[in-house]
């Protein structure tokens, strides 16, 4: 009997993003506003080399900007991320998550000021933690489910 | 300018400087020696939400300083009603007086004031948030009654996980190097991330159902009112509720010089037989949120928080 495999491809243009944390790709899909008519394989839970497992993207076509790997690293602090171009590695950087997010995320708690009809804007800090969650800097509450609390 | 708006906000250093202030001034506050350090000086009490203790303490300690009082207490006849935006109000308020004094029903309202704000912002309680200066007169009392803030046995009793007073009142417990004692229903415990602070400063005791448990070590005992809007059986309610019933009972297994402690309003939760136990410190504690506020509102606005 012969083995099969489904080997995940090289892309030749694109973003490459590694050591996504483990279950947290579509988050990144998600915050990165990436929708599923791209071409792009999506490994989860993967074996690393480093040891545990870890999420893997490979999109088509796509350029990760600074800006974006900033929103990335929001969910998924220090993945790498690989801009190929005509099959090569032209750029390699790791998103690193900011210490104060300003009027992209909303606050998870219903009944904090940052929600209401305020004229500010909300304000986030990182979390000194282990977790690297965020902290609204209002109401003082870690933020929950953080890839869904980017402002449209 | 400095605002007070949480209790993690100050140090150990500057919360005792604090309370020595307060000291020298329960005669005032008693209305036993005449003051006028803020003559001249007026104070915005606005609340949004009601209040009892809190409003007539602020107001009781600013006419007891020569200072006047402006403000209003509900928003039925304000701009609050045509929408105004506590931005705005606050503006608007911070221009008439050099203080204001806020509660509001909003998680993080009194930090979005001071953005606002040209005049100090004291935090009356924001929403399920920050009561700094509750926690500030807790330690007041504590210091006048056991005679020292450091070294104790704390216990905390009730409803330990929707109130952020008693939050703030464990973490600055802890700062002073009290090992505190979680006393709650099942579902009411403490949050973790309070517990994890107590354990990373080592001064987590332990964690349990019954006031029983921690009675015999207690050294404080600060019961807080277990809500039965939490309860969605009424019958479960007043079964737990009993079972933390504070009475003359559970008081006599404590030590002799323990004191007991409560934010008030009471209801069930501490017998009214024991209010005449020397134990029973509820209502020292609550004058005692006059020269305490006193304190810090000659401190704000007489700009004296050089520590």
């Amino acid at each position: 009997m012969s083995e099969k495999y489904m080997k995940v491809q090289r892309i030749e243009h694109g973003t490459v993003i590694d050591h996504i944390l483990p279950g947290k790709a579509f988050d990144v899909l998600r915050v990165l506003g990436i929708s599923n008519d791209r071409s792009m394989s999506i490994l989860i839970n993967s074996h690393s080399r480093k040891g545990g497992t870890k999420d893997i993207l490979k999109i088509e076509d796509v350029e990760l900007s600074d800006e974006e790997a900033s929103r990335l690293a929001l969910v998924s602090p220090h993945a790498t991320i690989n801009i190929i171009v005509q099959g090569e590695v032209v750029k390699k950087f790791n998103a690193e998550a900011p210490e104060l997010v300003r009027g992209v995320l909303s606050c998870s708690n219903p009944n904090c000021i940052s929600n209401q009809n305020e004229p500010i804007q909300s304000e986030f800090r990182l979390s000194k933690d282990a977790d690297h969650g965020y902290v609204c800097s209002y109401c003082e509450r870690d933020i929950v489910d953080l890839a869904r609390r980017f402002r449209s | 300018m400095r605002h007070v708006i949480s209790v993690q906000d100050f140090s150990a250093e500057e919360i005792v400087n604090v309370l020595d202030r307060a000291e020298t001034m329960v005669d005032i506050a008693k209305g036993e020696a005449i003051s006028d350090i803020l003559k001249g000086k007026v104070l915005a009490c606005i609340f949004f939400e009601p209040s009892t203790r809190t409003r007539l303490s602020f107001e009781t300690a600013m006419n007891r300083l020569g200072g006047g009082v402006v403000g209003f207490a509900g928003t039925e006849a304000t701009s609050v009603v045509k929408g105004e935006t506590l931005a705005d109000t606050i503006r608007m308020v911070s221009g008439y007086a050099d203080a204001v004094v806020l509660r509001h029903p909003r998680e993080g309202a009194a930090r979005l004031a001071t953005e606002f704000s040209d005049v100090p912002i004291l935090n009356a309680g924001d929403g399920a948030g920050q009561h700094p200066t509750q926690t500030m007169l807790d330690l007041f009392t504590i210091r006048a009654e056991l005679g020292r803030l450091e070294g104790l046995n704390i216990s905390l009793v009730g409803d330990l996980r929707y109130g952020r007073t008693v939050h703030s009142l464990a973490i600055a417990l802890a700062k002073f190097g009290n090992t505190i004692n979680l006393v709650s229903p099942e579902g009411l415990e403490m949050p973790g991330e309070v517990i994890s602070h107590l354990e990373e400063t080592g001064r987590f005791g332990k964690a349990c159902h019954s006031p029983e448990e921690v009675i015999a070590d207690t050294d404080m005992l600060y019961v807080t009112r277990i809500q039965k809007e939490r309860f969605p059986d009424p019958v479960e309610y007043e079964k737990v509720a009993g079972m933390y019933r504070v009475d003359p009972e559970l008081v006599s297994r404590g030590p002799e010089h323990m004191i007991i402690l409560h934010p008030l309003p009471r209801v069930n939760e501490i017998s009214p037989e024991v209010d005449s136990m020397p134990q029973a410190k509820y209502f020292q504690q609550a004058f005692n949120a006059v020269p305490v506020r006193m304190a810090l509102l000659s401190m704000v606005i007489g700009g004296q928080f050089d520590v």
